[in-house]
């Protein structure tokens, strides 16, 4: 009994429990909702999220925000594919590694201008997110890439399986598992909480705010370059207007996953149950007819009655702490 | 000395004759119609350009012009207009840059005697004397239908994957298609569903998954937008439904080759620019020879394309869109 108590303290365990309530009220609509194959589907729809969510995630730990992030998704993915139209012959490796370190640029000059120009992350990121979509404008030319011009090669990344689960479920766990050893256990990882946490302790004791904010924006900017890559070959279309609004959903996941909005406290294990829960809503909405004139209204609702039973939860914690400090 | 002055009057006399007879030529040299695109070094406008010649060779008296400013703007559009005049050409068919702009020197024209009409994106009324237009809700509405029916055997479940809730234009082709699939032939056939994809990539593919899931028996999907018939296309391959679950919209043929090719999606539709070229042609000459003076309710003969109405301020509905297939997208692919 004491050791459920005890669980129950966990916020990643409140999370579990509302994403399975959230499951067992869709399939009692939707018979059929929960099953194995939908459930993989599930999960291979959400694996962008849950990449971009992880790098939102480090951003908004500092205090900050990345509003650029579908902006450097569509920049990325749209470079990529036209990478892979005008050189076929090129591995889809390298053309992966390629829409990274686009990715990975595109989201240092944030953190340049955050670290050096001082410019506050959401103004930075509000300018770049126009100015990186106007990019993909001007490289594009309006024109989108698709099916025909993309080869088998570059198709087939997401979509191709490894010990039963999709290269794409793969690439979120594979950035999920690095991203938790970094954030726990590297020094750099623990001065992102630091920072967070009180800037002038962290300042006097020697972490330098600067190189945290290159570290994070730069982070955030390449796990966009990988989603860049896997929504335009996922969808075997690199259309200009790639992404639109997907900031949101990022920050959404991280709130729902406890991460906190002022800076300092949160862990991926959440923000990633918080993006599983955003995307059943998103694979829900579609098979349980509702009017799609409801089903935003739903969708809010929903998200923001998942954070106001997670900020209760919250607060009982620290009632209970107090009250064990009285005693 | 007399001799040498008959002979010079003999010899104006004929001069006189030949240029008696080059007037004569003149008038039976071809109609100089000329096609005045948005901008040069667009696939689409190339394709109205061929649609031109074709309608030229068919009409024998004609020569098709195809000209257009480097940059799509309203100014390159009037300094083209002003040296055609100069030209004296006879007619001018004219995809506009703006819809107002253009009119002081389109008038102009119409006063030195040429025809001007506008097509694909026209002038307002006063400025030409027929806009004329690719199609109309009903049409376009009533096709989708058809389309899907062929490919599903008038047969089974049907959804539409819609852009945005709010579109306009896409409602009312729902709409239309809600009227057409009540004529008795498509008595096995029901439109299930309506969903809205909001023209993303993502969410299109979520709801034509949503669809393929919550109806089982659907046969097909009709996608009347651009990006939602791309990812509808592409969440019928994955879910591994092709063959099963039948696909049409409103695709650029570009974009869509993939999939027609592939055999998932086996028919859509968009207006042709080809189509476009050849009947502002056909109109401008029916025009130019007096044959139809283009007031409301007169009727244009435009060769293949069957004919069409002068409707209400000039504004004149070409037909049904053109139907993509296997075997001509690779064609029009290749222009837009």
């Amino acid at each position: 009994m004491n050791t459920i108590k005890e669980l129950m303290k966990k916020r990643e365990i409140t999370l579990v429990l509302l994403v399975l309530t959230l499951t067992v009220l869709v399939n009692l609509r939707a018979p059929g909702f929960v099953s194995g194959e939908n459930i993989s589907r599930i999960i291979n729809d959400t694996s962008i999220l849950i990449m971009v969510a992880i790098g939102q995630f480090f951003v908004i730990l500092t205090g900050g925000i990345d509003l650029s992030v579908g902006s450097i998704i569509a920049f990325s993915g749209m470079a990529a594919s036209m990478l892979n139209q005008s050189n076929p012959a090129l591995p889809v490796g390298l053309v992966l590694m390629v829409g990274v370190l686009i990715g990975l640029v595109l989201g240092a000059f944030n953190g340049l201008l955050v670290a050096f120009g001082k410019v506050p992350p959401i103004i930075a990121t509000l300018g770049t997110m126009s100015i990186y979509r106007g990019f993909t404008f001007v490289l594009s030319k309006g024109q989108w890439v698709t099916a025909h011009e993309m080869t088998e090669g570059y198709m087939n990344l997401p979509k191709g399986t490894f010990l039963g689960l999709s290269n794409l479920i793969w690439a979120a766990v594979l950035v999920s598992a690095v991203m938790i050893f970094f954030s726990r256990y590297t020094r750099s990882g623990r001065e992102v909480y630091a920072i967070g946490g009180n800037k002038t302790a962290a300042h006097f004791v020697g972490v330098s705010e600067a190189k945290v904010n290159m570290l994070i924006f730069s982070i955030s900017g390449a796990l966009c370059g990988i989603a860049g890559v896997m929504w335009t070959s996922r969808y075997a279309a690199a259309v200009n207007e790639t992404a639109t609004g997907f900031e949101l959903q990022t920050v959404a996941a991280c709130v729902l996953g406890g991460v906190n909005i002022a800076g300092g406290a949160g862990a991926i294990p959440g923000v990633i149950i918080g993006a599983l829960f955003l995307g059943i809503i998103n694979n829900a909405l579609p098979v349980v007819n509702f009017s799609p004139f409801y089903q935003m209204f739903i969708q809010g609702l929903i998200v923001l009655a998942a954070m106001f039973i997670n900020t209760m939860m919250d607060n009982r914690k620290e009632k209970e702490l107090l009250n064990r400090r009285s005693l | 000395m007399k001799k040498l002055l008959t002979l010079l009057l003999a010899l104006l006399m004929v001069t006189g004759l030949f240029a008696n007879g080059q007037q004569e030529d003149t008038v039976e040299s071809p109609l100089k119609i000329v096609l005045l695109v948005k901008s040069l070094g667009n696939g689409f406008f190339e394709a109205v350009a061929d649609g031109g010649v074709e309608a030229a060779e068919e009409l024998g008296n004609v020569e098709s012009i195809y000209m257009g400013p480097s940059a799509s703007t309203a100014e390159g559009q009037i300094e083209i207009i002003e040296t055609l005049i100069a030209q004296r050409v006879d007619g001018i068919a004219i995809s506009a840059n703006d819809k107002d702009a253009l009119i002081p020197v389109t008038k102009k024209a119409m006063a030195a005697g040429i025809k001007v009409i506008s097509f694909d994106s026209g002038i307002a009324p006063g400025g030409r004397i027929v806009d004329l237009i690719p199609s109309v809700s009903e049409l376009i509405g009533r096709q989708q239908v058809q389309l899907i029916a062929e490919l599903t055997d008038y047969k089974g479940q049907i959804g539409i994957v819609s852009a945005t809730s709010q579109a306009t234009n896409q409602n009312e082709w729902i709409q239309w298609m809600y009227e057409e699939i009540k004529d008795p032939k498509y008595k096995d056939m029901e439109l299930v569903e309506v969903v809205y994809g909001d023209d993303m990539a993502d969410k299109s593919y979520r709801e034509a998954v949503g669809l393929m899931q919550k109806y089982p028996e659907l046969t097909g999907i009709i996608s009347p937008t651009t990006v939602g018939v791309l990812a509808a296309s592409k969440a019928i391959e994955d879910e591994g439904m092709k063959g099963k679950v039948q696909i049409t919209g409103l695709g650029l043929p570009s974009e869509m080759q993939h999939y027609i090719e592939n055999g998932t999606c086996g028919q859509m539709a968009l207006w042709n620019p080809v189509d476009l070229g050849y009947t502002s042609t056909m109109i401008l000459e029916a025009l130019i020879t007096g044959k139809v003076e283009g007031n409301e309710g007169d009727v244009f003969k435009v060769g293949r394309m069957g004919e069409v109405t002068v409707g209400k301020d000039g504004v004149s509905v070409m037909s049904t869109p053109f139907v993509f297939n296997k075997e001509n997208i690779a064609k029009y692919a290749a222009m837009f």
